[in-house]
């Protein structure tokens, strides 16, 4: 690759660009390190109640004697940490980064935004504080109590309303796949979340109709939120540090559109079996194996953007992360299509495999890709350099050894439960106690995660505190050493 | 892509699309389900028409006043991520085989209830039908040392002990009525001179679980002979 590529944030082709990207990344600064600085803080909290939650659920007496902490309520408070503390906020942070510089709109009245964002989190503090002082609602990814989620509700509406915005003022005739993704994401989610929230919560619909909304809810904050997002950031991220345009466009509307068509039917897939009319799970199963397409496509598009750039990949701490985030998105969807079969789910539901399947989804799927987006997109607002090139190591191989031996642990662990739990001659207790190894197993992949997120809440925090005396390095922060021939962010 | 008209009925669309297919059909299937007799009888104006039995009780039963307030017990302290309460049908998984309920659980069984705790993990048993099984006093007993530490009753459990639930104090004179009586030698009993009794959250919550049964038949779900 020639010199030219150099994607360094003082140097583009065209001075105007610079200067106009420049302006857009200073008008949401603030904000988004203050999203970006939420999202780590929960990210920490959340790893904590994850250690509190695996190591209970091999050692029940751990810290038995504290209500707060006992194992319904710390997964809940881990799980609400994680979703709508880090995962959300980081959004929030990349997602209308991505959307304020692909529109080329400077985010105006950027004051809203910021205290859109510290009420985000207010409300999210009183409602994982609910979850552990008793007043959780338990229904699956609504745990909050209902005196929080009005104010999340509204802090979220005046959070995405900016990039709807940002839409409305873009400049230019193009419309690029991830703004396509982003805009549809930040539409979708308030009216899943409103929907639950009333038929649910406030309202609630009869019987099992709370359930089948539950769950049409509950996935498509994975399928509708979480995804898009981190399909956005990926699309923006490949073809930005390798300095070449994306595989296929056609490819990518394909693969946008029947995401759009079928993730939103797949969530039923958790009711197999269940008291609801079969013909609900049937349609859950297509769309779920629908998925296949989208899932395809995306992985081909991806895959033939970087084909023949591997070493480019290799050095960029962006693109390690991001390309582990998109093999892993094509892994975890057909393991999520296969899920669905009757036969397959017979086995798998209710047991730590698809514990394990969350969180290769949610984690090895869409947080690294964000961490990727972190490490690509703090240079440019902070105008330094990440101080660590070690630390960044650190957290890539903390993060990349630690979830894979959850998500094997748990697979391989919740298969044979499964396996068992099906045979009614082995005693319910024996099959309990047949999970431990692998459930001690996760307690130390959760040992890896820590240290990987220790590294990169170091790296990160070191960055921001010392942002005047480290502009003054050379380059940017790479994984080989510094007087090889190109430099790629 | 430059047509945003589109592109934004699109997005609309796809959502909308599974909104009505999934939740607001369902709503239209389910929503005006009610409580019905075990068996239906041809009706008097068309015996082409079943109806309910006049006279014969209605099920689903309402829950009763301390299993309501035990049932925000067991919500309140998440029990729904470790226990399912939904029985499958008999030749999808061991449910029935396993002695977790009679017959397999449909859509009018949870009709009564203002929060349905399906529940998608089995951590530990499936509690449709926890009362069933554990029935009367013996029942509440066995429930409240397995609440108060489950290793007492089922020894290498994983489920987490809610001693919490229960107050330890000083046998005032005469053991109370309400003790916790701990098998002999039991190593969680409590200290010589002292006795275990439930708080009134604990009594709520065994109240609950023991109100949790499938013993009655619906004319689409019939309990085999």
């Amino acid at each position: 690759m020639p010199n030219s590529y150099n994607s360094s944030p003082y140097s583009s082709r065209s001075e105007s660009v610079r200067a106009e990207l420049s302006e857009i990344d200073t008008s949401i600064r603030s904000a988004a390190i203050f999203f970006v600085i939420s999202a780590i803080g929960w990210l920490m909290l959340g790893t904590v109640f994850a250690l509190l939650a695996a190591v209970k659920s091999h050692s029940p007496d751990f810290a038995g004697a504290f209500e707060f902490l006992t194992f319904g309520r710390v997964r809940s408070a881990h799980l609400n940490a994680m979703a709508l503390g880090w995962a959300s906020n980081i959004i929030f942070a990349v997602g209308l980064w991505i959307m304020a510089r692909l529109c080329r709109a400077p985010i105006q009245h950027k004051g809203i935004l910021l205290i859109a964002g510290i009420f985000w989190n207010i409300g999210l503090t009183i409602g994982v504080f609910g979850i552990l002082s008793g007043d959780m609602t338990s229904v699956e990814w609504l745990e909050i109590p209902r005196y929080a989620t009005p104010l999340l509700a509204f802090s979220y509406a005046l959070i995405g309303v900016w990039g709807v915005i940002a839409f409305r003022f873009r400049k230019g005739d193009h419309v690029y796949v991830s703004q396509w993704y982003i805009l549809a994401a930040l539409f979708w989610f308030p009216w899943l979340y409103v929907v639950a929230q009333v038929m649910i919560i406030w309202f609630p619909a009869r019987g099992v109709v709370q359930s089948v909304t539950n769950w049409w809810f509950a996935h498509n904050v994975l399928g509708l939120w979480f995804t898009p997002m981190a399909l956005a950031t990926a699309y923006y991220l490949i073809p930005k540090v390798l300095g070449r345009p994306i595989y296929s466009y056609y490819l990518s509307v394909l693969g946008f559109w029947s995401l759009a068509i079928f993730y939103n039917w797949a969530g039923i897939h958790h009711l197999i079996g269940g008291p609801i009319p079969v013909w609900l799970i049937s349609a859950g199963i297509v769309a779920s194996v629908m998925m296949v397409i989208p899932v395809i496509v995306v992985g081909i598009n991806h895959h033939m953007s970087i084909v023949g750039m591997h070493k480019q990949v290799w050095r960029s701490p962006t693109l390690r992360f991001v390309v582990f985030g998109a093999i892993s998105y094509t892994l975890v969807s057909i393991i999520g299509s296969s899920m669905a079969l009757r036969t397959v789910n017979e086995i798998t539901h209710f047991t730590h495999f698809t514990v394990g399947h969350a969180h290769h989804g949610v984690y090895a799927f869409f947080t690294m890709i964000m961490f990727g987006g972190v490490y690509y997109m703090m240079p440019r607002l902070l105008k330094c350099e990440w101080p660590s090139a070690g630390l960044i190591k650190v957290h890539f191989w903390g993060c990349a050894i630690g979830i894979t031996i959850m998500v094997v642990a748990l697979q391989v662990g919740g298969w044979i439960q499964g396996m068992e739990m099906k045979n009614a001659e082995i005693p319910f207790l024996q099959v309990v106690q047949n999970t431990i190894p692998w459930l001690k197993a996760r307690s130390v992949s959760g040992l890896f995660l820590t240290v990987g997120h220790c590294a990169f809440a170091l790296n990160f925090f070191w960055m921001l505190l010392a942002a005047g005396t480290l502009r003054a390095k050379e380059g940017p922060t790479l994984f080989a050493n510094k007087s090889k021939e190109i430099s790629v962010g | 892509m430059k047509n945003l008209p589109l592109l934004f009925c699109g997005i609309f669309f796809a959502l909308a699309f599974s909104f009505v297919g999934l939740v607001l059909t369902s709503h239209i299937q389910l929503g005006s389900l009610t409580r019905t007799t075990e068996t239906l009888v041809p009706s008097d104006d068309d015996p082409s028409i079943m109806v309910v039995s006049e006279g014969d009780p209605l099920y689903p039963p309402k829950s009763v006043g301390l299993a309501q307030q035990g049932k925000q017990e067991y919500i309140s302290l998440g029990c729904m991520y470790c226990h399912s309460q939904q029985i499958r049908r008999a030749d999808f998984g061991a449910d029935i085989d396993r002695g977790w309920g009679p017959r397999q659980t449909v859509a009018r069984d949870y009709i009564m209830q203002d929060r349905v705790l399906l529940g998608t993990m089995r951590t530990g048993p499936d509690l449709a039908h926890l009362g069933g099984r554990y029935a009367g006093d013996a029942g509440r007993d066995w429930n409240h040392l397995h609440l108060y530490n489950p290793q007492i009753v089922s020894k290498g459990s994983t489920m987490p002990p809610f001693a919490f639930l229960y107050e330890t104090r000083k046998i005032d004179r005469e053991v109370s009525t309400d003790a916790l009586v701990f098998p002999p030698e039991s190593r969680y009993g409590p200290e010589e001179g002292y006795e275990i009794i439930p708080t009134r959250r604990a009594v709520a919550l065994v109240e609950y679980l023991l109100s949790l049964k499938i013993n009655y038949s619906l004319p689409e779900a019939i309990i085999p002979e």
